[in-house]
């Protein structure tokens, strides 16, 4: 069970918190402008990375704020939290503290 | 009498006699007996019947590894089945018995299995009970009564369990000396430090062993640092805690028997087990390592037991495991063993060892206590029937060949083996660590961990010998310390010598005199039955990842989770693949590490704990007034009101009929309610509902629906707009939760410039519905001050006022079509107000009426559920509601209305349902087709019904059903084809099927 640093509470069990999937999808200004495939893509296409991932997470159990997460999906480490609105951190400062993993 | 038990020496109290019953028969023991020790002590070789042949089993290991000793323990709804013999504290009074033979354990009709045993390969049951495929479930019941394990309780659980959350700096998992020594120099720095231990007492192997430190018994070390331990204020001791689970982010969970051992201490306030959910900054690891078995014919003959489990029942027991020992082994550290039965004057006939020498200290204290030591040779067979009588041995030559005409026989009853360590990696590889393969020490250890904060040491870690794996402890602990956060320093060594010991030999699969696949068994998994020989047919029939083997031959499958024989199978199945163990890998290490009782998961979520119940403020009064109830979510809403006599189609018909001739009343204060302020409050609603907000006059209502941003419904209300800047939003009462959740995520990541502010107010308000022609004639009575004229109050409007009293606000809206009053009052008035109501409307037999009456109303209108009339593949076209969908503004799913998929034709369209046989009700989720003649399946189906009543108002079934193209099929035909046989015939219409006033009701 992930332990998350609410970035309004503090850290708390992952039991409080609602996973929302993929961050940093923008709603289309002008939704018809887009075509049917560009439309799909917005609704249904994610990413799927083997590494770290840029996700929203939602305090539920308790705040209930919406924030961002920038999780190792082979790791489960938390690389990184910041605020709905705030700059995404840079590729760098998201490095692990441990040594990449083994090739296998 | 205690024929086994030694005459002194062992952690057990000899002044302490306890008696318990074993198989019916009442046996003695001592205070400090593990349920295997007293078993051993009374001279019981036979504890159990092997899975698949049969065969009579006796306890092999001393610990959590024991695949044989499995027992049903305590009576009645108490009893617990497969409990490990070996992990059981004796108590006065405690019952176990057998869990598989039959009639008795010494006679079971099913080891003619053993005899079939050829017929019985790796794989059986797949390929001889796959055919014809009906049958299986048939074929199932009889293996399983064939194959079974232990039974479960008949009677509910009467004990209580409790969980309990627990933080720390440091987690020493494992009271070996090693987890000892890591949470002493952890602790001295004042970080928290929590220790547990499956044991009853600290101090692992050292509790099995005579090892020196500081020039005295190893004990007296042990017992320096418990004491330290248990005297710091920052030091948490669990004994008898076993650590099942290491999840993510160092995150354990453990089970600790807290009366288990001891049922007399049992009391209501004290639970059997307690779960502890642990997260620790950093995780020491000293969970020990686990001895392996050596792999040769007739292997798992009762008698047969691996060399430290014997240096445990010695020394820790004081029991005598056999009379006369052979030891079988490829490594120094069984010779501990020898010791330890010439310490206390057992025969030892020799030792086997497959090694052509070794030099090491304790071969050669062996050696000078004049035991015969058999170097290059193996134990090529047991033979005996319930008990080891004797075994043969062969020489082998350096490819590891027998050599002809060498064999021997040699006299014995108790065969001592052990190939070697295997690090308990268990928690390590939960955790996400990648165990890596030592070739030198022929063992897995931990490699790359995947958590941030874990380290392992002692044995856990490979490192076997004393002295260094104390130091590696002290070391650990002091890191762990300190990347937590705190300053530690190195504690003193102790005065230590470690033995020099000769390398071990890897010895997966001894060499047989017979020919591939003949010969008696080699067990590599006792407690599935699985042999060499089936990991090789496997191999052989095509299965190459380890992953299948497992599956196939079910190594590892048991209650053991392989803890004996995996790394064996593993290594055979590498050989016979002709590749290194590490290319063949383990299979994964899941948790749990060992069994854990359903109680101890459910802890006390049980009953009415299990989920929380919500009562409406006017729950009592339908109590008193002989409602039954319906779960809609978490609440508790009244279904209908039977008077005597009456089943629910006698109380819905007298409901609705009473509504529509006069008047009902509804509580229906479970829809979810949300508070919206905000000067862009309309702005918002534009966006989430198909319709449009902005124009909607104070003290007006509107009904919305709220699509997903696919397009499907997701939600449906009525809103009202209580001030310039101010709605009143009303959802499905399932829905009330997501749709809160939804505008949230709405506002917060999408649109946070909106200045919106959203409240749930579900609870706050009670909802009280009148319904009906003569609802007017009682509203009026108790709100004097409200004008109820339907100029001044027309339908879809609000008022504010007084209502018996107290102030709420009355909304004129209807969900049955007929004239209708929504009040709402602050909760806590709900029950005074409903009373008034029914005060007020006895004069026009006022009839409460419940969920049920409510669906039949609403369908007669030809009103949708959210959730039951659509389900997520719905769009507001498919239920012939264009009308409220805006052509002029955006919302959330309008784009994907124009998606391809979403104006195809033959899409699903929700129509109503006239059954032909007017009385007949289809059921709800019946599947229709268009051609009742076609009967051989496929049938194509062409839709589902998704409510369906019977009118008492109309006098004849209604239902509504998504159907194929639906909405240009009025008046077709359509057939529904029952589990029961019958076929009925309904007509498609319109899904309004009552219309008494349709345009202000």
């Amino acid at each position: 069970m992930l332990q998350i640093t609410c970035p309004y509470c503090g850290p708390r069990d992952q039991d409080e918190f609602t996973f929302g999937g993929e961050a940093h999808i923008v709603r289309p200004l002008d939704p018809d402008s887009l075509s049917e495939r560009e439309w799909g893509d917005y609704l249904f296409m994610r990413e799927n990375p083997k590494g770290n991932h840029k996700e929203q997470w939602c305090h539920s159990a308790a705040c209930g704020k919406w924030f961002n997460v920038v999780r190792d999906t082979v790791t489960y480490e938390i690389k990184a939290i910041y605020k709905v609105g705030e700059q995404a951190p840079e590729e760098e400062t998201c490095k692990s503290h441990q040594p990449e993993p083994e090739n296998d | 009498m205690q024929q086994r038990r030694l005459a002194s020496g062992g952690r057990i109290d000899r002044s302490k006699p306890i008696k318990f019953r074993f198989n019916d028969k009442t046996l003695e023991a001592y205070k400090g007996d593990s349920l295997a020790s007293a078993l051993i002590a009374n001279g019981i070789d036979v504890v159990g019947r092997s899975f698949k042949y049969h065969r009579p089993r006796g306890i092999v290991g001393s610990g959590a590894e024991e695949p044989n000793a499995i027992l049903q323990v305590g009576e009645g709804a108490k009893t617990v089945p497969n409990l490990r013999a070996t992990q059981v504290e004796i108590y006065d009074g405690l019952v176990a018995e057998v869990v598989n033979g039959w009639p008795s354990v010494e006679k079971d009709l099913g080891s003619i299995n053993n005899i079939f045993a050829r017929l019985l390969p790796a794989g059986f049951y797949y390929k001889t009970f796959m055919h014809p495929q009906k049958l299986w479930h048939k074929y199932e019941e009889i293996i399983r009564k064939a194959a079974g394990l232990g039974r479960s309780p008949a009677l509910p659980d009467p004990d209580r369990y409790e969980k309990l959350n627990h933080h720390c700096d440091v987690l020493v998992v494992g009271g070996g000396i090693c987890g000892l020594c890591a949470a002493v120099a952890a602790a001295r720095s004042g970080a928290r430090v929590t220790v547990i231990d499956d044991q009853s007492e600290f101090g692992g192997r050292q509790l099995d062993n005579r090892y020196q430190i500081n020039g005295a018994s190893s004990m007296e070390y042990v017992e320096s640092l418990v004491d330290e331990l248990s005297t710091s204020e920052n030091v948490t001791l669990l004994p008898r805690t076993c650590a099942y689970g290491y999840l993510d982010h160092n995150f354990l969970v453990a089970v600790e028997k807290v009366t288990d051992h001891n049922p007399s201490a049992f009391s209501p306030n004290t639970p059997r087990e307690r779960m502890w959910r642990i997260r620790a900054k950093h995780v020491v690891l000293a969970t020990g390592a686990f001895e392996r078995p050596l792999v040769f014919h007739n292997n798992d003959k009762p008698g047969v037991m691996i060399a430290s489990a014997v240096s445990a029942y010695v020394n820790r027991y004081g029991v005598r495991p056999g009379k006369r020992f052979v030891f079988f082994v490829n490594n120094d550290s069984a010779y501990r063993a020898v010791l330890d039965c010439i310490e206390v004057g057992v025969d030892v006939e020799a030792v086997i060892d497959s090694r052509n020498n070794s030099q090491g200290d304790l071969v050669a204290q062996v050696r000078n206590n004049g035991v015969r030591i058999f170097n290059q040779h193996v134990v090529t067979d047991v033979k005996g029937s319930s008990r080891v009588e004797g075994v043969s041995i062969a020489a082998i030559d350096k490819q590891m060949q027998i050599i002809a005409g060498t064999t021997k026989q040699l006299d014995c009853n108790t065969l001592a083996v052990s190939g070697g360590w295997s690090p308990a990696v268990h928690l390590f590889a939960q955790s996400g660590g990648k165990a890596r393969w030592d070739d030198e020490l022929a063992c897995f250890v931990p490699g790359q961990s995947m958590q941030a904060a874990q380290s392992s040491c002692g044995s856990a870690n490979g490192t076997f010998a004393l002295g260094k794996s104390i130091h590696q402890a002290f070391q650990v602990g002091v890191d762990a310390a300190q990347a937590s956060g705190f300053q530690a320093q190195l504690p003193d060594m102790p005065e230590v010598v470690d033995e020099d010991e000769a390398p071990i030999q890897a010895l997966w699969l001894v060499p047989s005199p017979h020919k591939d696949r003949q010969g008696p068994k080699q067990f590599v998994d006792y407690q599935n039955d699985t042999a060499a020989a089936d990991i090789k047919l496997a191999i052989q029939e095509g299965y190459k990842s380890i992953e299948h083997i497992k599956r196939y031959t079910a190594l590892g499958f048991g209650t053991d989770q392989g803890k004996l024989g995996n790394i064996n199978g593993m290594a055979i199945a590498a050989q016979t693949l002709g590749q290194s163990i590490p290319e063949t890998g383990t299979t994964t290490f899941r948790p749990a590490y060992t069994p854990v009782t359903f109680g101890a998961i459910a802890g006390p979520e049980l009953g009415d704990l299990f989920d929380p119940i919500r009562k409406t403020a006017m729950h009592a009064w339908h109590v008193e007034n002989g409602a039954e109830f319906e779960n809609v979510g978490q609440w508790k809403r009244p279904w209908y009101y039977p008077k005597a006599g009456e089943d629910i189609h006698a109380a819905v018909n007298r409901e609705c009929k009473a509504t529509r001739d006069s008047v009902g009343i509804m509580d229906a204060s479970t829809l979810g309610k949300i508070d919206i302020k905000g000067p862009d409050a309309a702005e918002f609603l534009n966006r989430m509902y198909t319709n449009a907000w902005s124009k909607l006059g104070v003290g007006r209502c509107r009904y919305g629906l709220m699509l997903g941003e696919d397009g499907m419904v997701m939600d449906d209300g009525v809103t009202t707009r209580v001030g310039e800047n101010h709605f009143y939003m009303t959802t499905t009462t399932g829905g009330a939760a997501n749709v809160m959740a939804w505008l949230e995520r709405w506002l917060q990541t999408e649109w946070p410039e909106l200045k919106v502010l959203l409240t749930s107010v579900t609870d706050h308000w009670a909802t009280i519905g009148l319904a009906g022609p003569n609802s007017r004639k009682v509203i009026e009575k108790i709100c004097p001050d409200i004008d109820f004229d339907p100029e001044a109050f027309p339908f879809m409007s609000m008022q504010e006022g007084a209502i018996a009293g107290v102030t709420g606000r009355v909304f004129r809206i209807s969900f049955s079509g007929e004239l209708c009053y929504e009040i709402n009052v602050p909760a806590n008035y709900g029950r005074h107000v409903w009373e008034a109501c029914m005060q007020a409307g006895e004069e026009f037999n006022i009839t409460p009426y419940g969920t049920e009456s409510m669906h039949v109303l609403r369908a007669e209108k030809g009103f949708i559920i959210v959730g039951q009339d659509t389900d997520g593949s719905v769009t507001p076209i498919d239920l012939g509601m264009n009308w409220i969908v805006s052509k002029t503004k955006d919302f959330i799913g309008r784009r994907s209305l124009s998606r391809s998929d979403c104006v195809r034709e033959n899409r699903k369209e929700l129509v109503g349902l006239k059954t032909e046989i007017s009385h007949q009700v289809i059921p709800e989720g019946a599947q229709l087709v268009a051609d009742a003649n076609v009967t051989e399946p496929p049938v194509p189906m062409i839709g589902h019904v998704t409510s369906s009543y019977y009118s008492a108002c109309l006098g004849h079934s209604i239902a509504m059903a998504l159907i194929k193209g639906g909405h240009s099929k009025m008046g077709q035909k359509v057939y529904a084809p029952l589990a029961d046989g019958r076929t009925l015939v309904a007509e498609i219409c319109s899904p309004v099927f009552y219309d008494s006033n349709p345009n202000n009701p």
